[in-house]
């Protein structure tokens, strides 16, 4: 009955890979039943600071129970800062895994684009990691040359990378990835900032393809109840019985048609 | 020694419930919750027809608590009636009821409906402060609160609490208000009406300007607020505001209320009622209470 709780996860690394950026892996029950594209919800220590942060899954080991998450420093005084500064050996309370997840399975046989853009570059990890198909184009987008977990995507498949100020790879967006490389796919998994969202799914409707997009709220509870966190869906949603979705129970990942963003 | 407690006629196991809105209608905390070990679960505020509620950012997090401004979204009371009531009749707790509207008529329709349903009371929200018209604007005036107290009687078929809005100069005036309306219990707090600004955007964090405050930073307000509406009526008042242990809860027991909301300390643990009902049993144990109603207001 009651099956979940919060948990103290333990700290076994952290490391700063790129300005700002870290990358930490935590010990956790919640590895035992994580897909990619799910998320963690994160508590700090600090009493002041009460809501969980949401933070996307970037590596499942499930044989040794850990999680990998890699996430943004959004500030002096934010959870993410002390989150930053946990240790090997330090506890971070945690719930997880939450959300659906990408469905990996639907890329087998196709030509698939994994996108990400910005902090939304972690989860696709996992999902390379994961997922069989016909042709696994990444096309990651980065700020500028900290171009964070390449070399762990080169691992994984044809790697595209576009860079804002154009010191690595394609300059532009991940779209201008796609169309300088004339790339071309029958599925589309993503997640992102919301305009690189939008930009991928008017793409993926005026060319037909199956597109699944990650999407971002600000959230509360983290578990579907109190509905901070909801996008406009296309129909009325079956739970909300209104054009809304939780991001963080229905989503973070919707079909990109399902939503209006 | 039990920890039963009788709010107008409704026997709950122990004192604690959960505060409206932050608590869906109990299925999302199920994994978390033994829900058969809460008092009652008060469910989000439902309306007569389903309302999308506010555009988003919808809440934001501040120094010790939150704001939100969700704007009731609620499914209407036709898919609260057909989904949300029997799910929870599968547990063995109390089911309140929180209903929300525009006018009069909206909150009379939804109580009218509840009045066949299997459900043991009715929480009036009068003091939501996140939506334009209707709640706030029964809750700030003490003519308007009893009238409607009065309206909504006529249809109840269950004991009606009025949830108060802390956002008036008298909240004792606001009590004895819906108290001559008729009510037959009263909960408080609702949120605090606040505002947050993003400095680096330069504009409002919420997308409704302003939020309902909860959490911790507002326990002590609420704490003196129940106090203040315990002493100055004679039906049974449910404290609420920033709970988030056992011993914030027993402060509001001592001050007078007779039961508990835990709300927005379910975002920090979905699991905290269950510390909350245990560390008042423990409480009630170590001080000697052989009941909860020995404690309700013995600091004067």
């Amino acid at each position: 009955m009651t099956s979940k709780k919060k948990e103290n996860a333990q700290v076994i690394s952290q490391e700063k890979i790129a300005q700002d950026i870290y990358s930490m892996w935590i010990r956790t029950e919640a590895a035992a039943e994580a897909k990619p594209g799910q998320f963690i919800s994160m508590y700090t220590n600090d009493g002041s600071k009460l809501l969980p942060r949401p933070i996307s899954i970037c590596e499942i080991d499930k044989e040794n129970s850990s999680l990998r998450v890699v996430y943004r420093v959004t500030g002096k005084n934010t959870g993410t800062e002390e989150f930053s500064k946990l240790q090997a050996g330090d506890t971070i309370p945690v719930i997880g895994p939450l959300g659906n997840g990408f469905p990996v399975e639907k890329a087998v046989g196709k030509r698939a684009f994994l996108m990400g853009g910005g902090i939304g570059v972690p989860p696709i990890l996992e999902l390379a990691k994961q997922m069989e198909c016909e042709k696994k184009q990444i096309v990651v987008g980065y700020r500028n040359d900290e171009t964070f977990l390449r070399e762990e995507f080169e691992q994984n498949g044809e790697v595209y990378i576009s860079t804002e100020d154009g010191s690595i790879g394609t300059k532009g967006n991940v779209m201008d990835a796609i169309r300088e490389n004339a790339l071309e796919a029958d599925i589309i998994y993503a997640c992102g900032p919301t305009p690189m969202l939008r930009a991928i799914k008017a793409y993926a409707e005026e060319n037909s393809i199956e597109c699944y997009i990650s999407l971002e709220e600000r959230m509360a509870c983290g578990i579907g109840a109190c509905l901070a966190c909801v996008c406009q869906s296309k129909e009325k949603d079956h739970h909300s019985n209104v054009h809304n979705k939780r991001i963080c129970k229905d989503g973070p990942v919707f079909l990109s048609t399902e939503v209006e963003i | 020694m039990n920890m039963k407690v009788n709010i107008a006629g409704v026997e709950w196991k122990n004192p604690v419930t959960v505060a409206s809105g932050t608590f869906g209608s109990g299925a999302e905390f199920a994994d978390y919750v033994d829900l058969n070990r809460l008092g009652a679960v008060t469910t989000k505020g439902v309306a007569n027809i389903p309302w999308t509620g506010n555009p988003t950012p919808r809440v934001a997090e501040t120094y010790g608590g939150m704001m939100n401004a969700v704007g009731l979204q609620n499914p209407g009371i036709d898919v609260f009636c057909e989904r949300d009531i029997p799910f929870l009749r599968q547990y063995d707790t109390k089911i309140i009821v929180n209903v929300c509207g525009k006018s009069t008529e909206d909150y009379c329709e939804v109580v009218e409906r509840l009045a066949g349903e299997d459900v043991d009371m009715l929480e009036i929200n009068i003091s939501c402060p996140n939506v334009k018209e209707g709640g706030i604007a029964f809750g700030q005036d003490p003519k308007a609160a009893e009238a409607i107290t009065k309206a909504v009687k006529k249809y109840a078929k269950q004991p009606v609490i009025m949830k108060l809005s802390p956002n008036v100069t008298s909240i004792a005036e606001m009590a004895k208000a819906v108290e001559a309306g008729g009510a037959d219990a009263v909960s408080l707090i609702n949120t605090i009406t606040g505002m947050k600004i993003d400095i680096n955007r330069k504009s409002f964090v919420l997308a409704n300007k302003t939020g309902g405050v909860s959490g911790p930073a507002i326990h002590p307000i609420a704490v003196r607020m129940v106090y203040e509406a315990a002493n100055a009526v004679n039906v049974p008042v449910i404290g609420m505001g920033g709970i988030t242990t056992a011993e914030d809860a027993i402060e509001m027991i001592l001050v007078g209320a007779s039961a508990v909301s835990v709300g927005t300390a379910n975002f920090h643990d979905p699991g905290v009622t269950m510390k909350i009902v245990d560390g008042i049993e423990e409480y009630m144990k170590r001080q000697g209470f052989q009941t909860v109603d020995e404690m309700v207001g013995i600091v004067k």
